[in-house]
């Protein structure tokens, strides 16, 4: 078992004709990925490495039964991509497109609400079942199939951390990285709740960063709703306050969002946080016994 | 991105916001050629990227022009937490009667714009926000729907009692509100906002900043610019493709990924090193990259170690090593330089790095207490 993906997804790639939509439609497919189709507004009727492309997410979807999209459209361009595949029908969404503007993603959230369309980013690198199913830019080799969730708001520290997992041959069941942005599509309370109810899941790992208050939000779920065991991890612990990292989302600004707030909501949840990357695997030893 | 006070209070004018009468002067000669010669009582005003102006000695007031005159010779050059003034907002006084605080923002949680107002506006509005937070009212606005009216009412009617405050206040949620979303701003704030006792109400003091994302279409808002030379350089960054923010330390770190960058400065901060930078090079093993940062690493004189901590995912680490190789032929450093390789095809990239001496390690961790040690040296 796992969530959001396995390996009866089929996959379309909104965006397969620029060079990241290309060279990704072929790593997702070589990985065993069903990619079932593409989307390139005007080059509908040609084909990429034997995969069909068409002018709209609707005719794509009608065409092939795609369960999901993965969006690699330029910044610009993305909120739109995001309804036309909402308003397909696509189940879920994958923004990776990352410089999205903030009242743009404000703008489509209410339509994805709407219509049931499960997002995840922009400004992510994708998700993963491992051995069944990936969808983004993640590095398909590092991961292992297991019982370990793991959810993250940025992309090469998951890798960093995943990588250790995968040596102390702790496998994953489904690794999700839902984006740094500050406004995004599912969080960790609603991935939260999926695993909990994913019988795979052992246990889950949550990758948070400083600003914003999802990871003090995430804590009183663990608290109240959560029956399996989370190990969490906080960048920027050490970031001057008022500096922007590099994600958007990343930011600390009068005194809330910081590393101190977060680590002491778990602690409170009942939750370890390592200190560094290296200490996930064996915290997660700790308390799977 | 920032603006200064006179350019939010431009905005403002524009949008039909009530702020008092006021000029911008970058030099004491254009005060004295530009301030009215007459006893009206005016407020010279420090322009600078920072909170805190008044307590810094940035705000004063003057009773007529010679005053205004002396207080611009005095706060023009001042120096308010690193950053220079050099533009002074000279404006009218006003009496104030009562002090409002009105805010938009961006909200995470409701994944919408807020407004937010209090009838305890002024300089102390974060504490009030912090020790009694039922002081500050909210309306979550529907993104479709945008501000409506009855919302805007429903809060001015709690910070207000007179109609007709409160009709000129609903006029200012609106207008503000348009000026938010036409501009992607991800805040805007009038604080305070006041009623005189003329019982005018004015916008006294005002704060906007945009998105950076959003800013390729807001070519009247970039215009605004005005950066220090740190922030230039993080600008300069940026155009490359890097995302830099100099700190204070020694050890120079060059990563792949904001979140790994944050937990590689974390790292070296927790085995007892200071980190001199973030630097994240992004996705992408351009060799240009690599040179462009190193050059960066290399040209902040605190800089007593690098280290280079790189997971290839997409990225692959023979290309990063190839890129590293190139930027050491163009530069030649002393400086001590840690390379820790993993991921995508790290056994390639550390066989390419063999011939040049560096030292190289395949844990995160290992790297960071080599550069700690090698930065002590």
């Amino acid at each position: 078992m796992s969530i959001l993906i396995n390996k009866k997804t089929k996959l379309i790639v909104q965006g397969i004709t620029g060079r990241d939509g290309a060279f990704h439609a072929g790593k997702m497919q070589s990985y065993g990925t069903h990619v079932v189709g593409g989307v390139s507004p005007g080059k509908g009727g040609q084909h990429m490495n034997g995969i069909p492309i068409f002018n709209t997410v609707k005719e794509a979807r009608e065409a092939t039964g795609a369960t999901a999209s993965v969006i690699f459209v330029p910044a610009p361009f993305a909120a739109d991509a995001i309804l036309e595949a909402s308003f397909a029908g696509i189940e879920l969404v994958v923004a990776i497109t990352e410089g999205v503007p903030v009242q743009d993603m404000i703008r489509v959230m209410p339509f994805v609400r709407q219509n049931g369309t499960k997002l995840i980013g922009p400004n992510c690198p994708g998700l993963i079942t491992p051995e069944e199913c990936l969808i983004g830019i993640l590095p398909g080799n590092i991961f292992m199939k297991g019982n370990i969730g793991l959810m993250s708001r940025s992309g090469t520290l998951t890798y960093e951390v995943v990588n250790l997992l995968t040596e102390n041959k702790m496998g994953q069941t489904t690794c999700v990285g839902i984006g740094g942005d500050p406004v995004a599509g599912l969080y960790y309370q609603e991935l939260l709740q999926m695993y909990e109810d994913d019988p795979a899941t052992k246990a889950v790992v949550l990758i948070g960063e400083i600003g914003g208050d999802a990871e003090e939000q995430a804590a009183r779920f663990i608290r109240e709703k959560m029956t399996k065991p989370v190990v969490a991890f906080i960048a920027g612990q050490t970031a001057p306050p008022g500096k922007r990292m590099g994600h958007a989302g990343a930011i600390i600004s009068s005194g809330s969002g910081t590393a101190e707030e977060k680590i002491k909501a778990f602690n409170e949840a009942g939750v370890p946080v390592a200190k560094e990357p290296s200490q996930i695997p064996g915290l997660l030893k700790e308390i799977l016994k | 991105m920032k603006i200064h006070e006179y350019q939010a209070r431009d905005l403002f004018k524009k949008y039909g916001i009530p702020v008092p009468d006021g000029i911008v002067c970058h030099s004491v000669e254009e005060a004295e050629a530009l301030v009215p010669d007459d006893n009206q009582l005016r407020v010279v005003k420090a322009q600078v990227h920072v909170g805190g102006r008044g307590k810094a000695g940035g705000v004063k007031l003057a009773k007529n022009k010679a005053e205004a005159v002396e207080n611009a010779i005095r706060i023009l050059g001042m120096d308010i937490k690193g950053y220079k003034v050099e533009k002074v907002l000279i404006a009218n006084a006003v009496d104030i009667d009562k002090e409002f605080y009105i805010g938009l923002i961006n909200d995470r949680n409701t994944r919408s714009v807020t407004l937010m107002a209090s009838a305890e506006g002024g300089v102390e509005i974060e504490e009030v926000a912090k020790d009694s937070p039922e002081k500050i009212i909210k309306m979550s606005i529907d993104p479709v729907a945008g501000l409506m009216d009855w919302q805007a009412r429903e809060v001015a009617f709690r910070l207000f009692s007179d109609i007709n405050h409160v009709r000129a206040a609903v006029d200012i949620f609106k207008k503000l509100y348009k000026l938010y979303q036409d501009t992607d701003s991800t805040l805007a704030e009038i604080n305070p906002l006041v009623i005189t006792t003329q019982n005018e109400i004015k916008a006294i003091d005002g704060k906007m900043n945009f998105d950076d994302n959003a800013i390729y279409r807001q070519p009247d808002i970039l215009a605004m610019r005005d950066v220090t030379e740190d922030e230039q350089k993080e600008i300069d960054a940026n155009e490359k493709g890097l995302s830099y923010i100099k700190l204070d330390g020694t050890i120079g770190c060059m990563v792949n990924g904001a979140g790994l960058a944050m937990a590689t400065m974390d790292m070296i901060k927790l085995y007892g090193g200071e980190p001199a930078n973030f630097l994240d090079i992004g996705g992408s093993s351009n060799p240009q990259k690599v040179v462009d940062a190193m050059n960066i690493l290399l040209g902040d004189k605190n800089v007593k170690a690098v280290m280079i901590n790189i997971f290839g995912g997409i990225t692959r680490c023979d290309d990063v090593a190839r890129g590293l190789i190139s930027a050491l032929e163009q530069i030649k450093t002393k400086i001590p330089i840690v390379v820790r390789l993993s991921g995508t095809n790290a056994k390639e990239g550390l066989e390419l790095l063999k011939a040049t001496g560096l030292p190289t390690v395949s844990t995160m961790s290992e790297a960071a207490l080599k550069a700690i040690e090698l930065s002590k040296k």
